[in-house]
């Protein structure tokens, strides 16, 4: 099936539909097997137990900066393919990048209270992922501010592709500046710095987060699809001659 | 029983955000969907549908 075919929404609804239950199933699946992992990987030999909140700050720092990733790739598809599912996409997915930065931000503080004897600091990366939450909050809001979702989608999509700067500052800012926060360890040239017995759940779990991010953004596009009917009948009753 | 030594506080409650966090967007996505099916139903019943959808019953 081409993506053409998938942009008439009533298609994307029925075969949506039918991927929605196996998407959910397979995030149980990938979550059971990471939480199984999680119980029997070992201490850290530094941070001690303190390791297993990297299970949960990891992964949803990267579904943070994916979630902003897809909806720049959404944002072109507004401004320049005006694919009908692609502001859908994006509107859908702003809620569901918030919720995971926001989880990153809570996790990250809880970790680095015992290991760094603070909850906060203004270091580069703390401070850009905190941006990139303060950006998305920004996004919905614009959203929630322009009635009309045509031009809401080009006035958000804007928006987002400008934000996009912040992804690559989020990345790189362990190596630009000094920072508290540790340098990258898992996606770097060379090779993962991680022992395979903590590397391994850890890649669960991110996968776990990934189809979670992915069911969720399904649901949220078709809740948003719904939405549009809504308020075209609502638009239809208005303009009604008996007005009901 | 699992020993998370003596930053046990931070762990729980590290992973009791991300359920909080998790369950919440769960819980938002699925009333909205009941939400809007409710809304959409009532429209249907009152006999207003989208042209789009009028359309294809002329059609067919």
């Amino acid at each position: 099936m081409s993506l053409i075919e998938l942009a008439n929404p009533s298609r994307f609804l029925a075969v949506s539909g039918r991927a929605l239950p196996w998407l959910s199933a397979a995030t149980v699946l990938a979550f059971a097997v990471g939480i199984f992992q999680i119980y029997f990987a070992p201490d850290d030999y530094q941070q001690g137990a303190t390791v297993k909140i990297m299970f949960i700050h990891v992964p949803a720092a990267w579904l943070g900066i994916f979630g902003w990733l897809l909806m720049s790739a959404a944002a072109l598809g507004t401004l320049v393919w005006r694919h009908p599912l692609a502001d859908v996409a994006g509107k859908a997915a702003a809620p569901i990048g918030s919720a995971f930065t926001l989880m990153c931000l809570v996790t990250g503080s809880l970790w680095g209270r015992p290991m760094w004897g603070t909850y906060w600091v203004w270091d580069a990366r703390l401070t850009s992922v905190l941006v990139l939450f303060l950006m998305y909050l920004g996004v919905i809001a614009l959203w929630r501010t322009i009635e009309d979702p045509t031009q809401a989608a080009r006035a958000a999509a804007i928006l987002t592709l400008v934000g996009a700067i912040n992804i690559p500052i989020i990345k790189f800012s362990v190596d630009w500046w000094n920072t508290l926060h540790q340098p990258t360890s898992v996606l770097r040239l060379g090779g993962s710095t991680i022992h395979p017995a903590i590397l391994v759940p850890l890649i669960v779990m991110a996968i776990a987060f990934t189809l979670l991010f992915l069911t969720l953004n399904l649901a949220a596009m078709r809740n948003e699809i719904m939405r549009r009917r809504v308020r075209s009948m609502m638009m239809l009753q208005a303009a009604s001659p008996a007005g009901s | 029983m699992m020993h998370l030594g003596p930053h046990a506080a931070f762990i729980v409650t590290a992973y009791a955000a991300a359920i909080a966090i998790v369950a919440g967007l769960v819980a938002w996505i699925v009333l909205d969907q009941r939400h809007l099916a409710r809304m959409l139903e009532e429209f249907e019943a009152r006999g207003i549908s989208r042209r789009s959808g009028r359309a294809d019953g002329e059609k067919g």
